[in-house]
C-alpha cells in the first residue's frame, strides 16, 4: 500500500469519526470539534487524491487552504452562538437533548 | 522506513481524533484537537503540500485552539462546561459513520488514476505572474473562489458581531483581560510580537515564489495580535472604529479592483493579463493578508462584551 | 562524520523526550509533571536541533534551527509558568 493511499484511508476514517461525534456527542462545543474533524478528514482525502500522480497537484491544495480558513470562520460563528445559548439558558446543549440534569 | 513513518503518523492522528470525540470532558477534547492539528500539519508535509501544512499549523492548531479554549472559559463562567455522563453507545450513529467511511474507501478504490497535474496548468503557469503554483491557483486561475472566500470571512464576522448585546456594542471587542503587570504573560506579549510580525510579513512576502502567502502569513499576524491582546499589551478596538473597518474590507476591495482592471484591459473580469499579473497579485496579497489578519483576530477575540453579566 | 554526529545527538534528544514523557506519566502532581516536561523536553529538542544542524546546507538553516529552539523555550517556559500559577490558585481555593 502506498503512502498516499494510507493518508486517503486515514482521511476516510477521520470523516467517520467526526460524523459519529457530530451525532452522538451532546455538548455543542464537542459537536463543533467533531464537525471540524469531518472537514479536515475530507481535506486529507482530497489532498491525497491530488498527490496520486506522484507530483502534488496545486489545485486541490489551493482549495484546501481556503477551506481551512472558512472552517475557522464557521467555527468562530458556531462558538459565538453556543456561548450566547449558554448565557441565555445556562447549558450548552440543545433543549430537546438536555436530559442529563 | 518512510512507510513506517507514515503509518505511525496516521495511527497517531486517528488516535487523537478518537480521543477528541470520545475523551472524558470537553476540555480534554479541545486539548486533543490542538494536538490533532499539529499532527495533521506533519501529514501535509508528508503529502508534499507545504503551503497547506503552514495553514494547518497556524489555523488548525493555533487559532482554532485559542478559539475553543476561550469559549470553554466563557461556558465555564456560565456554568455550561459540564457534559452529561455518556449514555448507551449510539449504535445507529456508529453504523452510519462506518458506512460513510466505507463509502469513501470504496470511492478511493474505484477512482480512476488521472495523469496529474493537468497539462493545462503546466502550460499556464509561466503566464501566472508568480512561481509558487498554489499562489497562482489561489490568486489568478481560481481567483473567483478566493475572492468569495474572503467575503465569507467578513460574513462570518458580521454574524458574530450580531450576537453582541446592545449595551456592549460600544465596548472594545472581547472580554477585558486581567494580566499581572510585569508577570510572565506580560513579558511574553512584549517579546513575541516583533518576531511574530517579522515571520508573518516574511511568509506573506515569499508566497509568490515559495510556500507561504496571504492566508498563512495573515494568520501568523492575527496570532500576534491575539497574543498582544491576551497579554494586556493592546486593548482590542471598538466595532465603531472606521480605520479597523477599512482594514477588514481592504483585501476584498483590492481584489475586486484588480478584477475590474483585468476587465478594463480586455482580458475579462478577474482574469489578470500576463504583463500586470505579477504586480497585481503582489498588491492583492498584501491587502488580503491585512484583511485576513484583522478578520481572523476579531473572529477569535469575539464580539464586544462588557464582561459584567458574568460576575 | 556529520551523519554520526546527527545520529548521536538526535538519539540523545529522543532519550530526553522519552524521560520527560515517562516523568509526565508517572509523577504524582501537576508541578513535578511540568518540571519533567519543560526540563527534559526542552533539552531533548535542543539536542535534536543540534543533530539536525549537522545536516544543514548553510549557516542560515543553522540559525533558523537555533531560532526555533529559542522560540519553543520561550513559549514552553511561559506556558508552564501560567499553568503552574493557575494550579496554585486552584489548590489554594483562589
Amino acid at each position: 500500500m502506498s503512502g498516499v493511499t494510507l493518508y486517503a484511508l486515514t482521511g476516510a476514517a477521520l470523516v467517520g469519526t467526526g460524523f459519529f461525534g457530530l451525532i452522538a456527542a451532546r455538548h455543542l462545543l464537542r459537536r463543533v470539534l467533531a464537525f471540524n474533524l469531518i472537514g479536515s478528514g475530507l481535506f486529507v482525502y482530497l489532498g491525497a487524491a491530488g498527490a496520486r500522480g506522484g507530483e502534488a497537484d496545486p489545485v486541490p491544495q489551493a482549495l484546501i487552504i481556503t477551506g481551512i480558513v472558512v472552517a475557522l470562520s464557521a467555527s468562530a460563528l458556531a462558538v459565538g452562538l453556543i456561548v450566547a445559548l449558554a448565557r441565555a439558558r445556562g447549558r450548552a446543549m440543545l433543549p430537546e437533548e438536555d436530559v442529563g440534569g | 522506513m518512510t512507510w513506517a513513518l507514515d503509518a505511525t503518523l496516521c495511527a497517531m492522528i486517528l488516535a487523537v481524533a478518537l480521543a477528541t470525540v470520545l475523551g472524558r470532558g470537553v476540555f480534554r477534547a479541545i486539548v486533543f484537537f490542538v494536538v490533532y492539528g499539529l499532527l495533521l500539519a506533519l501529514a501535509w508535509v508528508r503529502l508534499d503540500a507545504v503551503d497547506v501544512a503552514l495553514a494547518e499549523a497556524a489555523i488548525g492548531a493555533g487559532l482554532t485552539g485559542v478559539l475553543f479554549l476561550a469559549a470553554f472559559g466563557r461556558l465555564a463562567r456560565s456554568g455550561a462546561d459540564a457534559e452529561p455522563p455518556p449514555g448507551r453507545v449510539n449504535i445507529a450513529a456508529a453504523l452510519a459513520s462506518a458506512a460513510l467511511t466505507g463509502a469513501l474507501v470504496w470511492a478511493w478504490v474505484a477512482l480512476p488514476l488521472p495523469g496529474r497535474p493537468g497539462p493545462e496548468l503546466a502550460e499556464a503557469l509561466p503566464r501566472a505572474g508568480v512561481e509558487n503554483p498554489v499562489t497562482a491557483v489561489l490568486l489568478n486561475f481560481r481567483a473567483w473562489d478566493t475572492l468569495l472566500e474572503s467575503v465569507v470571512l467578513l460574513a462570518a464576522l458580521v454574524g458574530l458581531w450580531m450576537l453582541a448585546r446592545d449595551e456592549a456594542w460600544t465596548e472594545p471587542l472581547g472580554l477585558p483581560q486581567h494580566v499581572r503587570p510585569g508577570g510572565v504573560m506580560a513579558s511574553f506579549g512584549r517579546i513575541l510580537p516583533p518576531v511574530g510580525v517579522l515571520v508573518g510579513a516574511y511568509v506573506v512576502y515569499v508566497g509568490a515564489d515559495r510556500p507561504g502567502g496571504a492566508f498563512q502569513g495573515g494568520t501568523v499576524l492575527a496570532a500576534v495580535g491575539i497574543v498582544a491582546a491576551l497579554a494586556g499589551l493592546v486593548r482590542p478596538p471598538r466595532v465603531t472604529r472606521r480605520a479597523w473597518r477599512a482594514a477588514l474590507v481592504a483585501g476584498p476591495a483590492v481584489f475586486l479592483a484588480a478584477g475590474l482592471g483585468g476587465a478594463a484591459l480586455g482580458a475579462g473580469f478577474l482574469t489578470l493579463p500576463e504583463r500586470i499579473a505579477g504586480s497585481a497579485i503582489f498588491a492583492i496579497e498584501i491587502a488580503l493578508a491585512l484583511s485576513i489578519a484583522v478578520t481572523l483576530a476579531f473572529l477569535v477575540i469575539g464580539p464586544p462584551e462588557t464582561g459584567l453579566e458574568d460576575q | 562524520m556529520t551523519d554520526l554526529a546527527t545520529h548521536v545527538f538526535t538519539g540523545l534528544g529522543v532519550l530526553f523526550f522519552l524521560a520527560g514523557s515517562v516523568g509526565f506519566l508517572r509523577f504524582p502532581d501537576i508541578f513535578s509533571r511540568l518540571h519533567a516536561l519543560t526540563k527534559a523536553d526542552n533539552l531533548g529538542l535542543g539536542f535534536i536541533a543540534l543533530g539536525v544542524a549537522f545536516q544543514a546546507g548553510s549557516w542560515r538553516q543553522v540559525a533558523l534551527l537555533a531560532l526555533i529552539w529559542a522560540l519553543v523555550l520561550l513559549a514552553a517556559g511561559t506556558v508552564s509558568q501560567l499553568v503552574a500559577r493557575h494550579a496554585l490558585r486552584e489548590r489554594d481555593g483562589r
